[in-house]
């Protein structure tokens, strides 16, 4: 049994004129102590299916559509309210994108890593303290900081704060989103060493969400792409670094500067990403692909296994035509 | 100079379209707000009805009759009369121009003092910002109502004085909003550039700085309309305002209090309309300050 | 952090000292003889210089404004009514506590329904109850007091009997007044919690808590209602400030001898001592409340704290340097 099984996801927001749908019929797989990069643009739905499996979408607008959400063979989507708290910050946490505002800037951050500590823990006020203090410095914050605020921490050091909170109770699954997109990349050589660190220090799985394909070929084993609401491509890490087979994968390469290869210009990928309210039928990459012939515009296409855990969604690809 | 006129004219075509279709949406936004439509609407009626009050009424709101003292409302009256038998919808409608009309200048001045007093601190900021602000604290640290209770006690009654002595306290709150943005705004690039290029201050305040004041401007002055009624009649009704016989919702409350006991149209239809327009002009505002600024709302 | 309550005590001086020149001259400016009216007929030349010289009007603009504020400072004194001839802290003293009862009255309970209101409002956005207390808090801030008064008191008063219309003889007659204060108060409060909740609990701080698995009813109490109070500090200073003040036309209506009653008499007869005494009294409140707002905002909230501690260590860290320099 994976640790992690996501069985078609679809998730929609749902405002007064439109109705968006983030993710549509979403499929992922994560292994115990596995990471799996989750990597697309901006508005390809990577935060709404991280929210989805802590069940932290706001409702209204958003709406779990349907499907399956197992988390070691129970389904998130259907447990109480309460069952679900005991999972979050337990058993699954997250990081979130911008440590700038992640923190409460009223509560000194050693109380806000004891807290999620006394509260799955089962232990005194003084035990989790002394516990948060030891987080603080496996992150490597000096212990005698705990009584500061999150203003008088640099961006890296909340993050870092951020990071002894979601690994405080030694969850088998972190969900990263975007950690270092907010900090400078200095700061965020350090994070990554030490998440990467700490992940096989606790034994975590994780799912990293990132743009970024340099910190997914530093931190995963698998690595899934998204492209409006969908996945596109996935595998494991070797397969899709050198034999990327769906187009939008391939644009992501061709987007990236690369210092052995010796290229005149990049080749951003032309357009934008659909409107996710009108998205269009068929393959919903067609506007921006090279290679979209009219059957792309037709049929929607398949997520078909081309070679041993290797999915492509595209027909052409399948085929064996580009 | 050739290219700078020709850079200037670009970017000024591109922030015109830039604006145009911002305020299409913002204008979207407020038309699909129900509650601030329906505040536009009432809004919309009250001006018709007052500006246009000898259509709706043949009776002149000063006209006494004696033997037509304290009806309830009829046919021929349909608000009834007043103590001296004066038509009470005629008052109401002619009393609302007062009150409005006061409002809305007390609006403007308050506006125009603020924009003054806002951008020069803004703008220049160093000692000129040190003084305005001092002097704006030294006029917040006294109750709005009481300083225009002080400056109408010592202007007398009468329109024009009661509208200063309502817009006085109103140039503060307003200097300060304006003051805030044009600090935000004035280290802009494109202000620089003007800047750079040796435009003058003045030009500079008038053209590329109050433009963007304009939202957080409107916002302040409609909702503030409704607090300028409020005054008004507020003075009125301690006998400060507006002076018998000029009909005005709250003198007319006022004397409607006395005969309070046996005559209720006399105090309920002008403290209706008080309500309906207050309500209305905070309704309007709500919803423009949501259309304006769609971070706060969902 | 001692150093910032003291300069923002001593920012109080030339704050009065403006609103003081700001009345005084409203008042001097302002047409009418304040001796021909206190001599009536009985005007004879000797009688109006003797009266101007004991009213120390006889001096200046100058002169009149130094001697005004230097009594009032050295002793209390802001001079005497000119109708009653009553010293104006006389009646300060024996006016000021009803009008302060009142207000605090008004704004505890203002305090007490406003906030749950708005925060409840918040919290249940979007739901029946919601929209019920915003059309409710929308209707009673469009009410001016005055028109909730006369309700108040033909309903209660008059018509029911239930209670007094006038004075503060029983326990039953502070009902109205306070009520009257208190209803336009709560609609604005609460609006103003509503708004302010809604923005926090968008925080994504909020959002960490609840990842946290925290419970909602914790999330509220622990990370958002403090969140949700800073902000609302200055409002209620102001507001504490401006009730305790006493209003002018509800203590009118209800004929209560307070603060509102005295400074209506003083406006109607042009008593302009009184009017500049009450005046300046009312300024002095609203400084020293905000003055208080300031200082706990130092304390509540450890931004703002910590900026006035890292200042000064930054002011030392300068002298050092320049130290070192030299």
């Amino acid at each position: 049994m994976s640790l992690l099984e996501i069985k078609h996801l679809s998730v929609q927001f749902e405002t007064r004129d439109s109705v968006i749908k983030a993710v549509n019929d979403l499929d992922l797989t994560i292994e115990a102590g596995q990471t799996l990069g989750l990597v697309g643009e901006t508005g390809a739905g990577k935060t709404t299916t991280a929210l989805s499996i802590l069940r932290l979408i706001q409702e209204p607008p958003g709406r779990i559509k349907g499907g399956e959400i197992l988390f070691e063979g129970k389904d998130l989507l259907k447990v109480s309210n309460e069952e679900m708290r005991a999972i979050r910050g337990n058993e699954i946490s997250m990081i979130f994108q911008d440590p700038m505002t992640a923190l409460n800037p009223i509560i000194r951050v050693g109380e806000q890593i004891a807290e999620v500590i006394r509260l799955h823990e089962n232990c005194s006020k003084g035990e989790a303290m002394e516990k948060a203090l030891y987080m603080l410095e496996t992150v490597g914050i000096r212990p005698e900081r705990s009584m500061d605020y999150p203003h008088q921490f640099s961006g890296g050091m909340k993050q870092r704060v951020v990071i002894a909170i979601a690994l405080a109770c030694s969850p088998k699954l972190l969900i990263a989103d975007e950690p270092t997109t907010a900090l400078d990349v200095t700061i965020q050589a350090q994070v990554l060493e030490m998440m990467n660190k700490l992940k096989q220090q606790f034994n975590t799985a994780m799912l990293m969400i990132t743009h970024d394909l340099g910190i997914v070929a530093e931190t995963c084993d698998h690595v899934a792409i998204m492209y409006a609401g969908e996945l596109v491509e996935y595998g494991t890490i070797e397969r899709i670094f050198h034999n990327p087979r769906h187009p939008y994968t391939n644009g992501l390469f061709g987007a990236i500067p690369s210092l052995d290869k010796d290229v005149d210009r990049l080749r951003p990928i032309p357009g934008l990403m659909p409107d996710p309210a009108a998205l269009p039928k068929g393959c919903k990459f067609q506007e921006r692909c090279e290679y979209a012939c009219d059957k792309c515009r037709e049929n929607a296409q398949m997520f078909t296994e081309i070679e041993p855990g290797h999915f492509v969604r595209c027909e052409r690809a399948v085929r064996g035509e580009i | 100079m050739f290219w700078k006129s020709k850079r200037e004219t670009v970017k000024s075509l591109e922030e015109m379209t830039r604006r145009r279709s911002q305020w299409r949406d913002v204008m979207g936004r407020l038309f699909r707000n129900k509650t601030g439509f329906v505040g536009l609407c009432i809004c919309a009626i009250l001006i018709i009805l007052v500006v246009f009050a000898p259509v709706f009424t043949s009776y002149n709101p000063l006209k006494q009759s004696v033997p037509e003292r304290f009806l309830y409302p009829s046919s021929e009256h349909i608000f009834g009369t007043d103590d001296f038998g004066r038509d009470l919808w005629a008052r109401i409608l002619y009393g609302g121009r007062i009150s409005l009309l006061i409002a809305f200048i007390a609006v403007i001045i308050s506006t125009v003092g603020a924009i003054i007093l806002g951008s020069c601190a803004g703008y220049f900021g160093g000692a000129v910002d040190q003084i305005i602000t001092r002097v704006m604290d030294v006029m917040m640290s006294i109750p709005g109502l009481l300083l225009a209770i002080a400056i109408s006690s010592a202007l007398g009654a009468g329109l024009v004085n009661t509208a200063l002595a309502i817009a006085i306290p109103g140039i503060a709150p307003g200097a300060r909003i304006i003051r805030s943005t044009v600090m935000s705004i004035k280290d802009c690039e494109y202000v620089e550039a003007a800047k750079a290029s040796g435009s003058k201050n003045f030009r500079l305040i008038m053209i590329h700085i109050i433009p963007n004041c304009i939202a957080p401007l409107i916002v302040n002055a409609t909702l503030s309309i409704g607090g300028n009624i409020m005054a008004i009649s507020g003075l009125s009704f301690i006998g400060l305002g507006v002076q018998a016989p000029t009909p005005e919702w709250g003198a007319i409350l006022s004397t409607g209090k006395t005969y309070l006991r046996d005559f209720w149209p006399l105090v309920f239809f002008p403290a209706l309309f008080i309500m309906l327009t207050i309500l209305g002009f905070n309704l309007f505002g709500d919803a423009l300050r949501d259309a304006l600024d769609p971070r706060l709302k969902d | 952090m001692l150093r910032y309550i003291l300069k923002r005590v001593l920012w109080v001086i030339p704050v009065m000292l403006g609103v003081v020149i700001i009345v005084f001259t409203i008042t001097y400016l302002t047409p009418g003889d304040p001796v021909m009216t206190i001599l009536g007929s009985g005007y004879t030349p000797e009688r109006y210089a003797a009266k101007a010289a004991e009213l120390g009007l006889d001096k200046g603009y100058f002169g009149q404004l130094v001697a005004y504020i230097w009594n009032i400072i050295t002793r209390l004194d802001f001079g005497k009514s000119y109708n009653s001839n009553i010293p104006i802290v006389q009646e300060f003293a024996a006016r000021y506590p009803i009008s302060v009862s009142i207000g605090l009255l008004s704004c505890m309970l203002i305090a007490i329904i406003g906030l749950p209101l708005g925060i409840l409002s918040a919290v249940k956005q979007y739901s029946v109850l919601d929209y019920s207390l915003t059309t409710l808090a929308l209707i009673f801030a469009a009410i001016p007091s005055f028109v909730l008064s006369i309700l108040g008191l033909v309903i209660f008063g008059v018509k029911l009997g239930w209670l007094p219309v006038s004075g503060l003889d029983s326990f039953k007659s502070w009902i109205l007044p306070v009520l009257a204060n208190t209803l336009p108060g709560v609609a604005g409060i609460m609006r103003m919690t509503r708004t302010t909740m809604l923005e926090v609990i968008r925080q994504d701080y909020i959002r960490t808590a609840r990842s946290k698995g925290l419970k909602e009813s914790v999330i509220l109490r622990k990370h958002a209602l403090k969140n949700c109070l800073i902000p609302l500090v200055t409002i209620f200073g102001g507001m504490i400030a401006h009730t305790t003040a006493g209003s002018i036309i509800v203590e009118n209506i209800f004929n209560i001898r307070g603060m509102g009653t005295y400074l209506y008499s003083a406006i109607l007869a042009r008593d302009y001592p009184v009017i500049n005494g009450c005046v300046l009294l009312i300024a002095f409140v609203v400084c020293v409340m905000n003055l208080l707002v300031d200082i706990t905002y130092a304390f509540i909230d450890p931004r703002i704290r910590s900026q006035y501690e890292k200042k000064r260590v930054t002011r030392k860290k300068i002298t050092t340097t320049k130290a070192e320099v030299a």
